[in-house]
């Protein structure tokens, strides 16, 4: 050890008493410049006659100088810049909430209004104007999604365990592995121009079909079963697995009985929310299932109706000037009945995941 | 089944038991493969359809390449609106997106950041479709009057020439694109901030450094190459994104940046989904070829970003 | 100055969870105040009181007084800041900030409050600062290269660089050596011996030869009981504790250890 004695360390002055008291603003200071800002831009908003915008914007600005500025004349410039980034900070999380609320709440206003008894239960066959409902775009959006649910969901599982179990590091399971983290970008209108070529090449051109839809969902349900499912399994501790192998069970039914039951939560979880992703797309259900304004329950036979596909066509339709307004009621109230069917999911993903895995669950 | 028996098992897999259920294993182990088999063919499908389809588009012009003189050209504007209308969704939520991940990961409490995190969740779970619509018939009245101000105050910059006539423009579009690629943004960013290492924000904090300060010290130093993925994989969203942009633009297919005009670039996806139910012939194959393009940008920009992750994750 | 610290009835809580009860206690000025006790008594976490980096963790609160030099840390009206500015940290885990260089490691607090810098009155800082944690004749020629690229206990030292350069009056040491071979264990114990002529240090310690060795004081924690709180056992002059403790919980500890 080099000593190095003749040096002294930077010993701190000893006469100095340095203060660990600073001015500081009080802890509701936020609070009340805040009160303050918005407070003078709404006088003088309303004086002047701004819109809600311009108040909100005038007093956001008013705030953005004020703090800091009133911290840097107390507590000085870096407490000041502190502020300063903090009330960015918050303001963006304001500014990011803003668009979830505003759609909720225009989706419930406008939406809510559509919704009767006839709105579930009838379709668009025959309806020109008012009237009518989306019963048989409900049932083609269940039947799209459940096919492609019940394609997607058990080959994403056995591939997810294929890499997991039995592949680990060699090379097929590292080109599948870059393969799925290619699908999981694909666009969704890609994923609807896929399943057109394909059944255009098998049934011809001008094919509709909700199976097709449901092959196109699948292509972009299926990198998520893997991805969530993947997760799940690499939670499972090796120990469980050589412990069954250890009282002779074989490999596929330690898997079965020991490895999924273990992540069963995680794994229904994770399928849960591809169901609910893809459950709102749009594009290739446009291109593939088309769209119709009678109820059709065979996936394997001409267009069908689904609510996202209705949505769009409803809004776009154009035609008369006294039926857009019930086109556009329509639409709103299929919105409405969508985001409901898509938060369910959400919703029922969240208590699955923590009903079952309460050991893996963040 | 019979090619890779040596490749499947690793030498340090627990080794199951053999004999008494060769046949269970062989038969649950083929399925599991298969499943990754059927994997591969299914994307190998994707990429030779969209290849083979696209090969006639090759010849179309005019009438069939949608008044284009050729199919470069067709593409090209559309190509220009889609990168276009992604580049300003990202450059409006990659700073909120940063803010929001920055608020749930250091700013809020655990309690309200758990909470504030599932919200922007929900921000996701909204179907594209319907974002669509709330563009068209709500925030494109909201964005008029802002659009005016600005045609008429600032019209001299190139991007808010006007002049204005609709609010249903390429910046509109944009702005829900942006909505749409914030969740993203916002999850990736949290989970790269999360994974600072306590003691490097403490060592920061313990020399006195004010929560910014430490942020800047601490934080971003560490996070530089997942925030860029995480930007990576939100503009992949946003490039292939279809039905907000369709719903919202009134496009007429032009090469401009002025952003607020009633001239606007369309998109590829939107393009293809607008067109598609009159399309037949050659005029198919045009727009499968649009696809193609569509998927190869967003293949790179994806890649792009997965690598700088993992590469990331490789060194941090 | 270095400052003497005064620890009165001191609670310190993770949520609801008492961590460490009655805590009470004078850390003399120039001096080597030493925590022993089992893992798990909260020497780690009366320490990080003492600067407000308790605080720091979502939930943690102190209850009670801590006064430095005639100043109570807690009151409304102190900065943390400014406390953790004036009471410097040295980690268990030597935590040199990866992207920097060795200079700007040593230089990362002073930056904070002087934005520009003379070159050569930053250079002096790094110098001086890296002289007194016994690390300039190592480094000298690599000042610009990544402080990562150091061996573990030149990390640590250069973390003790790092908190000496801003000229703090109390430097706090979480098992600074737990992590360190021996020669460099031995390397920082010289120069806690040197410091101390300049700076009150606290330390914690698992190890108790290195308490006896460094330390003019030592506090032995020890938990009341299986999930009670922890609590400060015996505050005495180390001489004494590890000869003819008050306690015989203190002597049942030491013993044990070194039996
Ligand atoms: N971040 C934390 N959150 C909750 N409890 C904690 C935290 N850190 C420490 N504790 C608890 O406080 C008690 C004291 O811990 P600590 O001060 O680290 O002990 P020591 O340093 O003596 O080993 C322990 O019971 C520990 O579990
Ligand atoms: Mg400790």
């Amino acid at each position: 050890m080099a000593q190095t004695t003749q040096t002294r360390p930077p010993g701190p002055d000893d006469t100095a008493s340095v203060p660990l008291t600073k001015p500081q603003l009080p802890g509701w200071a936020p609070a009340l410049a805040a009160v303050v800002a918005f407070g003078a831009a709404a006088l003088v908003g309303l004086l002047l006659g701004w819109g809600v915008v311009g108040i909100v914007a005038v007093g956001w600005i008013l705030l953005l100088i004020g703090l800091p500025a009133w911290s840097t004349a107390v507590e000085g410039s870096r407490k000041g810049t502190d502020r300063l980034v903090g009330t960015v900070v918050w303001s963006t999380l304001a500014l990011a909430l803003l668009p979830l609320i505003a759609v909720l709440w225009e989706v419930i206003s406008r939406g809510a209004p559509a919704l009767n008894a006839t709105f579930f239960t009838a379709s668009q066959s025959g309806v020109l104007g008012a009237g009518g409902g989306i019963y048989h775009a409900i049932m083609g959006t269940l039947i799209v999604t459940l096919i492609a649910t019940v394609i997607s969901v058990p080959i994403g599982i056995m591939a997810a365990i294929y890499l997991v179990e039995y592949g680990k590091k060699n090379r097929l399971s590292q080109v599948l592995t870059f393969l799925i983290d290619v699908m999981t970008g694909i666009p969704s209108i890609v994923a609807g121009l896929f399943a057109l070529a394909l059944f255009t090449l098998i049934f011809g051109p001008g094919v509709r079909m909700a199976v097709g839809g449901s092959i196109a969902l699948s292509v972009l349900m299926i990198p998520i079963v893997v991805r969530s499912t993947e997760e799940m399994l690499k939670l499972v501790p090796d120990e469980l697995r050589e412990g069954a192998y250890a009282l002779g069970v074989p490999k596929w039914r330690t898997i079965v009985k020991v490895v999924l039951p273990t992540a069963l939560g995680g794994i229904v979880t994770g399928a849960t929310l591809a169901v609910a992703r893809v459950a709102g797309e749009t594009a290739p259900l446009l291109l593939i299932v088309g769209t119709f304004r009678a109820t059709n329950f065979n996936p394997f036979d001409g267009a069908m109706a689904t609510l996202p596909v209705l949505i769009f066509s409803e809004a776009t339709r154009g035609g008369l000037q006294e039926y857009i307004p019930f086109q556009l009621e329509r639409a709103w109230g299929a919105a409405l009945v969508l985001i409901i069917i898509v938060m369910a999911l959400n919703l029922l993903a969240r208590v699955v995941g923590s009903y079952f895995s309460p050991k893996t669950g963040r | 089944m019979s090619t890779t028996e040596t490749e499947r098992t690793p030498p340090r897999e627990p080794e199951a038991p053999r004999g008494v259920s060769r046949r269970g294993d062989t038969i649950f182990a083929g399925l599991a493969k298969g499943s990754g088999l059927f994997i591969m063919l299914a994307l190998a499908g994707v990429a030779l359809f969209l290849v083979l389809q696209s090969l006639p588009a090759i010849g179309a012009s005019g009438e069939n390449a949608y008044g284009a003189d050729n199919i470069v050209l067709y593409i090209w504007p559309l190509l220009f609106g889609t990168v276009l209308a992604a580049i300003i969704a990202l450059v409006i939520a990659t700073p909120l997106a940063i803010g929001v991940a920055l608020v749930i990961s250091v700013y809020a409490p655990r309690r309200i950041a758990r909470l504030l995190g599932y919200l922007i969740d929900l921000l996701a779970a909204v179907p594209s479709v319907v974002y669509g619509l709330w563009g068209r018939e709500t925030l494109q009245s909201w964005v008029f009057p802002i659009y005016q101000w600005l045609a008429d105050n600032l019209g001299w910059i190139p991007l808010f020439a006007g002049p204005v006539t609709t609010g249903r423009t390429i910046l509109t579009a944009g702005i829900v694109l942006a909505v749409m690629a914030l969740p993203i943004i916002t999850a990736l960013c949290r989970e790269v901030f999360a994974q600072t290492p306590t003691m490097h924000k403490e060592a920061a904090l313990a020399l006195g450094a004010t929560r910014w300060e430490m942020i800047k010290m601490a934080v971003f130093p560490y996070s530089r190459s997942g925030v860029t993925s995480a930007i990576l994989l939100g503009l992949g969203r946003a490039l292939g994104e279809t039905m907000a942009v369709a719903l919202v633009l009134s496009a007429s297919g032009v090469i401009t940046i002025n952003l607020i005009s009633s001239q606007n670039p369309s998109t590829i996806a939107a393009s293809i989904a607008l067109n598609y139910a009159n399309a037949s012939g050659i005029k198919t194959n045009v727009l499968i070829a649009g696809g193609l393009v569509l998927f190869v940008v967003t293949f790179a920009v994806n890649f792009l970003g997965r690598w700088l992750a993992a590469r990331g994750q490789a060194k941090g | 100055m270095a400052k003497s610290i005064d620890i009165s009835d001191v609670n310190i809580y993770y949520g609801d969870f008492l961590a460490v009860q009655g805590v009470n206690m004078t850390v003399k000025a120039r001096q080597v105040t030493a925590f022993i006790g089992p893992s798990g008594c909260g020497k780690s976490t009366v320490l990080r009181t003492l600067n407000r980096m308790h605080e720091v963790i979502p939930g943690a609160r102190v209850e009670g007084k801590v006064v430095v030099d005639g100043q109570s840390l807690y009151d409304p009206s102190v900065d943390p800041v400014a406390v953790r500015r004036q009471i410097g940290m040295v980690f268990q885990r030597p935590n040199p900030f990866p992207t920097m260089s060795i200079y700007d490691n040593v230089l990362a607090g002073n930056k904070l409050n002087a934005k520009k810098m003379k070159k050569d009155e930053a250079d002096s800082i790094v110098e001086k600062s890296l002289k007194g944690a016994n690390l300039w004749n190592e480094v000298k020629d690599r000042l610009a290269k990544p402080g990562m690229g150091l061996s573990g206990g030149q990390q640590q030292r250069l973390c003790i660089a790092r908190a000496i350069a801003v000229e703090p009056q109390v430097l706090l040491m979480d098992e600074p050596c737990s992590a360190l071979d021996p020669i460099s264990t031995s390397a920082i114990e010289d120069l806690i011996h040197e410091l101390k002529s300049d700076y009150t240090i606290v330390i914690v310690t698992h190890n108790m030869q290195q308490a006896a060795r460094v330390s003019d004081e030592t506090g032995f924690f020890n938990l009341k009981a299986t999930g009670e709180p922890g609590q400060l056992v015996e505050f005495n002059s180390t001489t004494k504790m590890f000869s003819n403790p008050d306690e015989p919980a203190t002597e049942a500890y030491i013993s044990g250890r070194f039996g």
